[in-house]
């Protein structure tokens, strides 16, 4: 059994979280949290942490434009998303929450932004 | 080929520029930088001296008398703004008092005029910020103050706009003589070729004299930094305030600049690196610590930023304007009061080509008047306003901290001397030189320079050469 | 004559417009400097905005938004490219844009939402050369997020407030290598989920007690000095390190942009640097308002939010001749509270107090005192200078307050 100390980022609180895990990585508890997804992010983040990834993208004007994944991604699979959002050219216009590219690690690129 | 070529961009050459160019003669600066002004002329006190400081008898003195005595007419025709604040040499002491009085009398005999000795009430009356214990102090009302880079800009600028060359990257690496003439080559193999050359390298002077033959100048570094703080703080005092120079140096001179800021410093280090501006945690820590030796109220929070100038130091003591091959004149050793002389510096050299032949005929249609480069900030609201209708660029504030428009940094790239870079734009117009010192109005520079200059946005550089801003562009491997 | 005029087209400018106007006011009118409405959130394109709000993490370009489209629906009035030039003491402002030129309008209530900028190097007396490539981190992020520029590769960022932690993971994204972060004080000034997903995530080292001494690189930054500093902030000689870089980015601290507050005779408080104000964020200039980071630099948008709210509404009671004054109750701190805002209650109603410590605190009791009396009372585990601290004075605990006085204690 181990104990890990976690800093929650599901709000600007920042909760120490301390998480109880068996030597098979299962969550056993969590303490310090003070709201539930508190304790949700601390047993995801033991088994399989996951993020928003933000970013811009070029427009095929040559401008760039803010994009998200619009659900996390698995933290792993950061880098891979952003050599897709890189590769990618957003054709314009677009409006705030346009999907740009689709599938990516189980959510989509979305624009977070309009452009004519 | 040009009759003549002037090496060094900085306020002695761009001086002489501008005195030359009202004869009918082909003239050409060449600077090694990306643009002119830049450096001791960029990095100094920004003082005018009266003149009592140099050692009477000495080409220092007199020109510094003559040139403080023209500079008030060169700035008013040069659209540059300047100042007759007077200086103040404050004493504590005895033996500052008799300092002070050797001053005075140094400043008679250099001919400096409506000096004054004043005790302690009538100082503190004039100067209610100087320090309360000081109880003496030489009065020089015709000391004052101009932007030394501004001036230098609309010298040269004035003499382009009369018809002389200006080349930027030119870092004349050899000099051949050819026939009664020179030939310059530059570090990149670019050549000049002129009748008459002035050597006005500033820190570099030594080295272009060696050039041309054996010469025993020898020019070293003096480093002095300087502290500025905001304008807020611009009215602690209103002359420039020196301490009595003493065994223990110069001291700290506190002073308001023309463009209400106050300017602390500045240190004098001897070094020997010629490039090594840098500023050092001592020589800043120096600053302000003595600067409360003559000034009270000075509030460091209100510090902007902090520079340092390297003075070229002669081996003489004194200017050393020669000759020292036919054709070819050296102004080396110009340090303090090279600013303040640098009008009369103009006048003795084109006398000196006079001398040695060069046929001076004055130009008919030699135009002496620079519009001000802040001839849009000094104007009235309704003139703005024919101005904003006119060019809407007036209207946009890209500086908000000295409030300066796009249509006047739009000014700037297209005015001779052309600003090329983002300092160039700064020394012109002021944006990027207040409280936020360009957090803000950096990117819109750098793309009003890109459209101006006809080049990508992340190959505009801070001050040429490799002070690219940019390292490229976000998303490279996208292909649009 | 315009009866509300805002200067600043933010999120603060943009709350309140939508407040007066819900109070009532229709003759608004937003002067933004900037080409586009929603102040800096347009370049903070990270998540993380509106769940105080909205339940939301949204960016900072959708959080702008969802204001602008109501700004937009209402048809509140908006002058673009707008740069007010001065704000004299009856109400007169003065302002400059490429269509109109310079104009004057005279306001019956004005509220300030200027925002902030950032501390530059030159306040900062970091020793050193002058080369290209030292940026604040605001500014980089206006070039990675706006212009599609990267500012370098090789990156060290002296100050961990949340910008340059955001900007740490930003830089790394785009191929960037974040060499260190150096913070002066032994915390960080920034969210600890800052610390948590823009540098932990990506291996980039804190180094608290840590600052940059000298700049390197005559033209472009080709490394910096840092050292460890010990308790007093004195530079441990021995520590001194050079670290290769192309870049050095500034979060060392924003400051509010007060200068037109001040060209209108208004107090200013020497801790927040910005204006002294009332529970509904008067100034001391009766009918001019002040809200966001103008006021005193928040940590969450969510607050810039509703602070404004407040200013709008009172703004909006103020031009109705609704705005009552009927005590005035000054707040002071102890020291190691920094600050409070608002600095004075004049109104007995319940009322919240945004508050910063000047110091970490753990275990540490707020109480609020009148006189001797202890009104109000509160325990937190922990407290940092980085997080703004909110209390709510309930009415009834007002009652017999003539001065009050918010202290911490360490239990």
């Amino acid at each position: 059994m181990a104990i890990r100390e976690l800093t929650c980022i599901i709000c600007p609180k920042g909760c120490a979280l301390k998480v109880e895990i068996d030597e098979n990585g299962k969550v056993l508890g969590v303490a310090g949290n003070t709201c539930k997804r508190g304790a949700e992010y601390a047993e995801n983040e033991c088994t399989n942490p996951m993020r928003t990834v933000t970013s811009t993208m070029r427009c095929s004007d040559g401008s760039v434009i803010p994009v998200k994944t619009v659900t996390p991604i698995p933290k792993a699979d950061i880098y891979e998303c952003m050599n897709l959002i890189n590769k990618g050219v957003v054709t314009l216009p677009v409006h705030i929450g346009d999907i740009v590219i689709a599938d990516v690690f189980g959510s989509n690129i979305v624009v977070t932004e309009n452009r004519k | 080929m040009y009759d003549v070529a002037i090496i060094g961009g900085g306020v002695v050459g761009g001086m002489l520029a501008r005195t030359l160019s009202s004869y009918k003669l082909k003239i050409c600066i060449l600077e090694k930088e990306n643009d002119v002004a830049m450096g001791a002329s960029k990095a100094n006190s920004a003082i005018v001296h009266a003149g009592f400081d140099a050692e009477p008898g000495t080409i220092k003195a007199k020109l510094n008398v003559k040139g403080s005595e023209m500079m008030e007419q060169t700035a008013k025709e040069l659209g540059v703004k300047y100042k007759k604040n007077g200086s103040l040499v404050v004493g504590f002491s005895d033996e500052d008092k008799k300092k002070i009085e050797e001053l005075y009398d140094r400043g008679v005999k250099n001919g400096v005029r409506e000096l004054s000795i004043l005790d302690s009430e009538e100082l503190h009356t004039l100067e209610p910020n100087v320090s309360p214990d000081a109880v003496c102090a030489l009065n020089a009302p015709t000391g004052a103050i101009v932007c030394p880079y501004e001036l230098t800009i609309a010298a040269i600028g004035n003499a382009m706009d009369n018809g002389a060359d200006l080349k930027v990257n030119f870092e004349v690496s050899k000099i051949n003589k050819v026939g009664a003439g020179f030939e310059m080559v530059s570090s990149n193999s670019d050549k000049v070729n002129a009748a008459y050359v002035v050597n006005a390298a500033g820190i570099y002077a030594d080295a272009v004299a060696a050039m041309v033959c054996e010469t025993d100048i020898h020019i070293h570094p003096r480093r002095g930094e300087y502290v500025l703080l905001d304008k807020t703080s611009g009215k602690v005092v209103s002359h420039t305030v020196f301490r009595t120079p003493s065994a223990m140096g110069k001291g700290i001179l506190v002073t308001p600049t023309v463009d209400g800021n106050l300017l602390l410093g500045p240190t004098a280090e001897e070094i020997e690196d010629k490039n090594d501006t840098a500023t050092t945690a001592d020589g800043l820590s120096t600053v302000l610590i003595r600067c409360t030796e003559t000034t009270t109220g000075i509030n460091l929070r209100d510090t902007i930023t902090s520079f340092c100038g390297l003075r070229a130091v002669g081996n003489t003591g004194d200017f050393i304007i020669n000759s020292t091959e036919e054709h070819f004149i050296n102004a080396a050793g110009i340090e303090s009061p090279g600013l303040s002389a640098s009008p009369a510096i103009a006048e003795y050299i084109t006398e000196m080509l006079k001398d040695m032949g060069l046929e001076l005929i004055k130009k008919e249609d030699f135009n002496p008047i620079r519009k001000p480069a802040h001839h849009f900030r000094e104007a009235s609201v309704a003139e703005k306003n024919r101005m904003i209708a006119k060019n809407r660029a007036y209207g946009r504030i890209i500086c908000r901290c000295e409030g300066v428009s796009e249509g006047e940094i739009r000014d700037a790239i297209r005015t001779n001397p052309p600003a090329r870079d983002l300092d160039g734009v700064k020394r012109r117009t002021r944006a990027q030189m207040g409280r936020c010192q360009g957090g803000f109005c950096m990117p819109y520079i750098t793309e009003i320079l890109s459209e101006e200059l006809g080049v990508s946005y992340d190959s505009i550089t801070k001050n040429g050469g490799s002070s690219k801003l940019m390292t490229g562009k976000t998303k490279e491997d996208c292909e649009i | 004559m315009t009866e509300l005029v805002i200067i600043g087209g933010g999120p603060a400018g943009m709350s309140a417009a939508l407040a007066a106007y819900e109070n009532g006011i229709r003759d608004i009118l937003i002067l933004e400097r900037d080409e586009r409405l929603g102040g800096i959130l347009q370049q903070c394109i990270h998540n993380g905005f509106g769940l105080h709000r909205f339940g939301e993490e949204l960016t900072g370009p959708e959080y702008a938004w969802r204001y602008e489209e109501r700004v937009r629906e209402l048809g509140i009035p908006v002058k673009l490219n707008t740069m007010v030039l001065d704000i004299s003491v009856d109400k007169v402002i003065t302002a400059t844009n490429p269509t109109d030129g310079i104009f004057q309008i005279q306001a019956k209530a004005v509220i300030l939402a200027m925002g902030c900028r950032e501390r530059s190097r030159g306040a900062l007396n970091i020793a050193g050369t002058r080369p290209a490539g030292v940026y604040s981190a605001g500014t980089a992020q206006k070039l990675v997020n706006m212009k599609g520029f990267m500012p370098g590769k090789k990156v060290v960022i002296l100050g961990s407030g949340d910008i340059g932690l955001i900007m740490a993971r930003r830089m790394s994204l785009e191929g960037a290598e974040v060499k260190a972060v150096c913070e002066l004080m032994p915390y960080s000034g920034g969210l600890a989920r800052n610390i948590e997903q823009c540098l932990n995530d990506f291996n980039i080292p804190l180094l608290l007690s840590h600052t940059v001494v000298k700049i390197h690189g005559k033209k472009r930054v080709e490394g910096v000095t840092i050292a460890k500093v010990d308790e007093k902030g004195k530079l441990i000689k021995e520590t001194m390190q050079f670290i290769e870089c192309d870049t050095l980015l500034l979060s060392v601290g924003l400051i509010p942009e007060n200068e037109l507050t001040k060209s209108a005779g208004i107090d200013i408080n020497q801790i927040t640097n910005g204006a002294d104000v009332t529970q509904s964020r008067e100034t001391s200039v009766p009918g001019v308002f002040a809200c966001g980071n103008v006021l005193h630099v928040h940590d969450l948008v969510d607050y810039v939010s509703e602070e404004a709210e407040i200013a709008g509404k009172n703004a909006a009671l103020y031009i109705k001749g609704e705005l009552k004054n009927d005590v005035d109750i000054p707040i002071e701190t102890d020291g190691k509270i920094r600050y409070s805002v608002p600095q004075r209650i004049t109104q007995k109603k319940d009322t919240k107090v945004f508050f910063r410590v000047a110091n970490v605190y753990e275990n540490a009791e707020i109480k609020v005192y009148s006189g001797n009396e202890v009104i109000f009372k509160t325990r937190k585990p922990k407290v940092a200078p980085g997080e703004m601290q909110c209390i709510t004075l309930k009415e009834d605990q007002l009652k017999n307050a003539k001065k009050l006085k918010i202290g911490l204690e360490v239990l």
